[in-house]
């Protein structure tokens, strides 16, 4: 970068320099959008994780990320949650928030809850203690050690519990609840920590048709009030749940729109739903 | 009703233990202590010196053990080097019981302990200043280890170094320090370490009622430092520990720094490896570099081992039991030793991969599981 870029970029005009904002400050939704990723780039040894990735997620929205293997929408999770650096680009947390010098606590504690693929919950605790460690409160080692839980907080954590269907199993070890349960108990563990985005990411692998439907639910539900952005496999599922679709291939976005508009998006067919598709219009396009 | 239900979140309270470990710690320490004192030395009854001044050793390496225990078997941290903040401790009040010899030396300087004269160093070196004080001795003891252990930590948990690359680390810092005492102009006594202690805070320690007052001291010590980290343990930030050895990412991505956590987890630890050093030195009355020898470290993980990492009474358990079985062993077959000790960590890690406190919690759930059948065929 020449001395005259990095100056205009000093002053950019649409941001406040680093050292004047607070990192506590809330999070700025005043244009609506909550996350903002611009111009993403990463590469693996070469091969190009993501490639100039643009996307824009408004406060309250429902959003899918789709894609073949490789796509890149876990690399993209990483980089949000502060797992994975970039080569380049820009990721804001509203518009206040750089997320790309915050390390993955910092994120955490601004809001933004994850849960992985595989679900993992800390199994030689209770289903309570569980969820008491991803209350939100300050989460510093010495507030933490002195801390007692609050009626608040107790409540929380049955309100949770009831809405992650658990309430029979709250000092059961988690390691002994079954795989879907775990995946239930970790998005109660995201919810616990009362998050404004939320990246979930294959909520439903492993889980039985009951069970899938109550997740659909539960993400339906939660939209509104917070941002959720999931990423899917199950075409089925996708099509249940989501408003707006966005088709990643190769690091880049293909395609964003309703998933009508998706399926009948001419590159996507080409690189990615292709039978999908085919057996989407033979049952009529309900979606 | 909320009361009810705080209590209860505390969930499996680890601290129903305590107080009857606590209570029969100290009364074994009382009735030896008055079995020592009151009783004619004629009497069956009698606890000797000797045997006094082992239950102490036994206690300190207890205490030891309660450190590493609370690294390895809550955090998932496997410390082989350990032994340097029981050394650095020892070393510490070492240097007190040195100062105190004054000049009852061999060579009668005044100030200067022998090994200097011999050396023919003129004058004291700068960090054995302030030394021939009781009170600034002990914060020595506690900073020092301290002290290494959050730089250590800072350095290689910040960059998060984890699992074997970590003991190895460890391994290699008690292996210089090692080393590095073993160099007289190091101004710790070479080789021969610091011995020949005359008496501590004004007592003479060959004396009797001194033994059993070190003896008691490290029980209470002991006593206390298990309540303390009982409590730590069970508390919130006890529950981040052990989420941090089963998940960290997870962790992490709930918000926790867990960097920070650990390195304060292991300072804990190292100030209590560096009380139970300082306790160690008067009993046994010596300390030389070969404490910092890493078999020495390792030694410490096998009697965790053996006892029930995880568990604070495993650790001190397997201590006792471990050293205990070293005293006698040694003294019939010194060169076997080494094999048995070898050969218990293999049965304990093929067997027992939760030590004896396993055993103990297995034979609790069968008497559990066993009562309520019993019950059932009564009424058929």
């Amino acid at each position: 970068m020449s001395a005259i870029e990095s100056l205009r970029e000093t002053f950019r005009r649409d941001q406040t320099w680093p050292m004047l904002q607070s990192s506590q400050a809330n999070v700025n939704v005043d244009k609506d959008v909550i996350l903002y990723v611009e111009g993403l780039n990463l590469s693996f040894d070469g091969f190009k994780a993501l490639n100039d990735l643009n996307l824009y997620v408004n406060d309250g929205e429902l959003r899918c990320l789709i894609g073949a293997n490789g796509a890149g929408k876990t690399t993209l999770m990483d980089v949000i949650t502060g797992k994975t650096q970039c080569d380049s680009g820009s990721v804001f947390f509203g518009q206040n928030h750089n997320l790309l010098n915050k390390d993955e606590a910092a994120i955490a504690q601004l809001g933004i809850g994850r849960k992985f693929q595989k679900p993992t919950v800390f199994e030689a605790q209770t289903v309570f203690d569980n969820l008491e460690l991803s209350l939100k409160t300050d989460k510093s080692v010495l507030p933490t050690l002195f801390s007692r839980l609050s009626p608040t907080q107790i409540d929380r954590i049955d309100e949770v519990l009831k809405i992650i269907g658990l309430e029979q199993h709250r000092f059961m070890l988690a390691g002994a609840l079954s795989h879907g349960q775990k995946q239930w108990l970790e998005i109660g563990m995201l919810l616990a920590a009362d998050p404004r985005l939320l990246l979930i990411d294959e909520p439903v692998a492993g889980m039985t048709a009951q069970e899938t439907e109550r997740t659909a639910e539960l993400l339906t539900s939660l939209a509104g009030e917070r941002t959720v952005i999931v990423v899917e496999h199950d075409m089925e599922f996708v099509r249940s749940i989501a408003r707006t679709v966005t088709v990643l291939h190769q690091g880049s976005v293909l395609a964003e729109g309703t998933m009508d508009e998706i399926q009948s998006n001419k590159d996507v067919i080409e690189v990615y739903l292709g039978e999908e598709q085919a057996e989407a219009n033979g049952a009529g396009g309900d979606a | 009703m909320t009361r009810l239900k705080e209590w209860f979140s505390s969930g499996r309270s680890t601290g129903k233990h305590t107080m009857p470990f606590v209570v029969i710690l100290l009364a074994i320490t009382f009735l030896a202590s008055a079995a020592n004192l009151y009783l004619p030395e004629d009497s069956a009854l009698y606890v000797s010196t000797y045997t006094i001044t082992l239950l102490g050793k036994y206690l300190c390496y207890a205490m030891l053990a309660l450190a590493v225990d609370i690294i390895w078997g809550y955090c998932g941290i496997l410390s082989l080097g350990h032994g340097a903040f029981f050394a650095l401790g020892g070393y510490a009040m070492g240097m007190y019981l040195m100062r105190q010899i004054g000049d009852r030396g061999v060579y009668g300087h005044p100030t200067l302990p022998d090994f200097m004269v011999f050396l023919d160093w003129q004058e004291l070196p700068w960090f054995w200043l302030g030394m021939d004080q009781f009170w600034f001795a002990m914060i020595m003891a506690v900073l020092v280890p301290g002290l290494l252990a959050f730089v250590f930590g800072w350095l290689a948990f910040r960059s998060r170094v984890t699992g074997v690359y970590l003991s190895i680390m460890t391994q290699a810092l008690t292996y210089a320090l090692l080393l590095a005492f073993f160099r007289n102009e190091m101004g710790f006594g070479g080789n021969n370490g610091l011995t020949d202690f005359k008496e501590i805070v004004g007592f003479d320690l060959q004396a009797d009622s001194t033994r059993v007052s070190l003896f008691m001291i490290t029980a209470f010590l002991l006593a206390i430092v298990f309540v303390i980290s009982q409590r730590i343990l069970s508390s919130r930030f006890g529950k981040v520990v052990l989420a941090i050895r089963d998940a960290e990412s997870r962790s992490r991505f709930i918000g926790y720094r867990t960097d920070r956590y650990k390195v304060w987890l292991f300072v804990y630890s190292a100030v209590i490896a560096g009380i139970a050093g300082a306790l160690y030195v008067p009993q046994v009355g010596i300390i030389n570099p070969g404490e910092f020898s890493p078999i020495n470290s390792i030694e410490m993980v096998i009697w965790v081992a053996v006892g029930g990492r995880g568990t604070l009474i495993g650790a001190v358990i397997g201590a006792i039991l471990v050293n205990y079985a070293k005293t006698r062993f040694t003294a019939i077959l010194p060169d076997a030793w080494l094999f048995a000790l070898g050969a218990m960590f293999v049965f304990v890690t093929l067997y027992l991969p939760k030590g004896l406190m396993g055993i103990y919690a297995q034979l609790m759930a069968k008497r559990k599981t066993a009562k309520p059948q019993k019950s059932e065929e009564s009424q058929a």
